[in-house]
């Protein structure tokens, strides 16, 4: 299997249909490259033209931005819009919601204008044109999930369905805990609050949502960020409940899942 | 002799307005001393919002059965207020039911509508006490509400309770008209003579119409402004999705010119300005954040949904919305005092929001989706944090960590860049 860079497509002259932003969690984290490895293979199976940058990729800033470092947000922004320009990038699917909310809606006004999905989006898309084709009887068929909204796919950007829909092209029994989709809770990564210790309080905030997402029954709860799927797993490894239940991303389930 | 109840009212309406618009014109000062922010475009989008978030109270309905109660209360109070013109209009020349003989059937029919919403208005209200008072749901009891903000929300039931019931009464005293619901009540007053039933209706009539009155004049200075800030500032709320963070044209530029100097203006024009970075005290704020804080209700719905609040932090979005207002309102008065403002040594940060509130913030906009009257807490979060690492370099050691990688590795975490694709790398194998 092969995962091109631009900058090999370039050199051949090619351009390809969509970028694969990765992100840094995507790239970096143990965990989260597992995600990124499996959407790529699906990418492969289904025979999508995409790139990665690759080693030229950088932080979107968006943690900067969000804790008031708005110099080095600016910095970031800048160099990742020259590289995206240069390469004539029109169409960007990326598996963080982070990453997906700082290029869609704060690159433009900075002069990076693209058409940015979310992977749920794209995977939705790719089942509904009939690309996906998925297991008669997958390892989900009549499993319990419950789905973790993200914040910044969700009330940030209104993406509540497509990770659903997904879900529900598995046949697995989706159940929904008390606070979903606008009324979501947070993960507790936010804000930049991953790279830091949590302010004094009572609990944690991954602890508080995993409690709620284990009280569903769920034995697999579904997220579709890195930065959650992190959290969740922290929580339920805390609640030492790993040998029951799996955190897994939409894109882990859609990949091993595939016919 | 017989104008003395006229040339009274005329009084008592005079000054009650005077002394309104004197409060209104210093909120509409105080709102202004924020920064200029321009939300003029998308017109027929923000009337949308106006028709769907205030009128419709779409956010409220969140809670189908409270939605409901507190939609009683908000329409059965607007529509009373038709009542109220004739009331006044009675006031002024001195006239009984000035609209009774020109509206005929009608007229009785509305009566009737105005007492039923009046019933209606007063037994929400006595639910929205008891809700209040001893249920102990948690956004009442919390600690953000303890003193004169906690009355302040009984006062105004207590308030509507009484001027429903003097409608009601006013209605049942009156010989010369018997409506649907107050003829229940007429029962009461059985034993009384006809001299002291006018006596009584004449009564609850000046107590009714003076009650609005002290209301009205009450408003600018409760959670209760809401019901006029609401409306404008449904207008002016946030139309692009709720993730997208305001943009610092001042820095972006200046990174921009640190990049590409050919493109740095020269001369005159490179004279950089002094404006700091991010927000310290309201006047560096915008208009719409210090609109937002007088539109506050109070309701803590925000402070309901806050992950860091849930968890037991020291952060309240209510709280920062409340605490906004105070400030505003000490800098108000410190320039009524003075003429224009003179520095206290105090300011927004610090005086009233610690660092540590604002540290415990995870963006995560549940606060903004949902607030009821269209207010952003976070938006104020990120402006005054924007201020402790940019003009304070105030950050927790975590926080100054991740900004060297980013800076240096092009990542939050200390990896090396050339890693990047080690993922790929391995797939490709
Ligand atoms: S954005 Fe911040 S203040 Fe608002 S609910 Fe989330 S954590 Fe609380
Ligand atoms: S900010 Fe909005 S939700 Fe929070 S207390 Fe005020 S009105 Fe209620």
């Amino acid at each position: 299997m092969k995962v091109n860079t631009m900058a090999e497509l370039m050199a051949k002259g090619e351009t390809p249909e969509v970028l694969f932003w990765v992100g840094c969690a995507g790239s970096f984290d143990v965990r989260a490259q597992k995600i990124t490895k499996a959407f790529a293979t699906i990418l492969n199976k289904v025979n999508i033209n995409y790139a990665i940058l690759g080693k030229e990729e950088m932080c979107t800033g968006d943690p900067a931005r969000r804790s008031g470092n708005e110099f080095l947000f600016q910095m970031m922004a800048y160099n990742n819009i020259q590289l995206l320009n240069g390469y004539g990038i029109k169409k960007i699917v990326t598996t963080c919601p982070h990453c997906f909310n700082t290029l869609k809606n704060e690159y433009p006004e900075l002069g990076g204008h693209y058409e940015v999905i979310h992977h749920t989006t794209f995977l939705q898309q790719l089942i509904d044109e009939g690309k996906i084709k998925l297991k008669e009887a997958g390892s989900f068929k009549g499993k319990k999930i419950s789905y973790h909204d993200s914040c910044y796919l969700g009330r940030s950007n209104n993406i509540y369905e497509a990770p659903r829909k997904v879900l529900e092209a598995l046949d697995a029994e989706l159940i929904e805990m008390k606070r979903c989709r606008s009324n979501g809770l947070c993960c507790g990564a936010g804000g930049a609050q991953m790279f830091k210790e949590d302010e004094k309080g009572n609990t944690r905030i991954n602890i508080e949502r995993t409690e709620e997402a284990l009280g569903t029954g769920a034995s697999v709860i579904a997220a579709a960020c890195p930065f959650c799927n992190t959290m969740m797993t922290d929580g339920v490894k805390n609640k030492e409940k790993e040998k029951e239940v799996q955190v897994l991303d939409i894109a882990e389930l859609i990949e091993q899942s595939l016919a | 002799m017989q104008y003395i109840p006229q040339v009274l009212f005329i009084l008592v309406s005079g000054i009650a307005i005077y002394l309104f618009a004197g409060k209104v014109s210093e909120i509409r000062r105080n709102i202004f001393l924020g920064r200029d922010e321009d939300l003029n475009n998308h017109s027929s989008q923000r009337w949308k919002n106006v028709l769907l978030l205030a009128f419709g109270q779409k956010k409220m309905f969140k809670n189908p059965l409270v939605a409901i109660l507190h939609f009683i209360i908000y329409g059965g109070f607007i529509i009373i207020n038709i009542e109220v013109l004739e009331i006044v209009m009675d006031g002024l020349l001195g006239t009984h039911r000035l609209f009774e003989k020109p509206l005929g059937e009608v007229y009785i029919w509305l009566i009737n509508a105005f007492e039923f919403l009046a019933a209606g208005v007063l037994i929400v209200c006595v639910i929205f006490l008891i809700r209040r008072n001893v249920l102990k749901l948690k956004r009442f009891t919390s600690k953000d509400l303890n003193g004169w903000p906690r009355s302040d929300a009984n006062y105004i039931l207590i308030t509507e309770i009484i001027l429903m019931s003097l409608f009601l009464v006013m209605n049942t005293c009156d010989s010369t008209q018997s409506f649907f619901f107050s003829s229940f009540l007429k029962p009461l007053f059985n034993n009384f003579s006809e001299h002291s039933l006018v006596l009584i209706e004449k009564t609850c009539w000046w107590l009714h119409i003076v009650g609005i009155f002290a209301f009205l004049n009450y408003l600018p200075y409760s959670k209760h402004l809401h019901i006029i800030l609401a409306f404008p500032n449904a207008y002016y709320a946030k139309l692009e999705p709720q993730g997208k963070m305001h943009n610092m044209p001042e820095i972006q530029n200046e990174v921009l010119y640190a990049m590409q100097p050919e493109l740095a203006p020269t001369g005159d024009a490179a004279q950089t300005h002094a404006n700091k970075f991010g927000a310290k005290d309201v006047f560096d704020l915008s208009w719409k954040n210090l609109m937002d804080a007088y539109s506050c209700t109070e309701c803590g719905r925000c402070t309901a949904a806050c992950p860091a609040n849930i968890t037991g932090k020291l952060l309240s979005p209510r709280s920062i919305m409340m605490k906004t207002r105070d400030r505003l309102e000490e800098v108000g008065k410190n320039i009524d005092l003075n003429k224009a403002f003179k520095d206290d040594n105090k300011s927004l940060l610090r005086d009233y929001i610690s660092e540590e509130e604002l540290r415990a913030c995870t963006t995560c906009n549940a606060c903004v989706e949902q607030c009821p009257v269209s207010i952003s807490p976070l938006d104020i979060i990120t402006q005054l944090r924007r201020y402790l690492i940019m003009e304070e370099s105030n950050a927790p050691q975590e926080w100054n960590a991740m900004f060297s990688n980013i800076e240096n590795n092009f990542a939050p975490w200390k990896l090396a860049p050339d890693e990047r694709d080690k993922w790929a790398i391995e797939m490709n194998n």
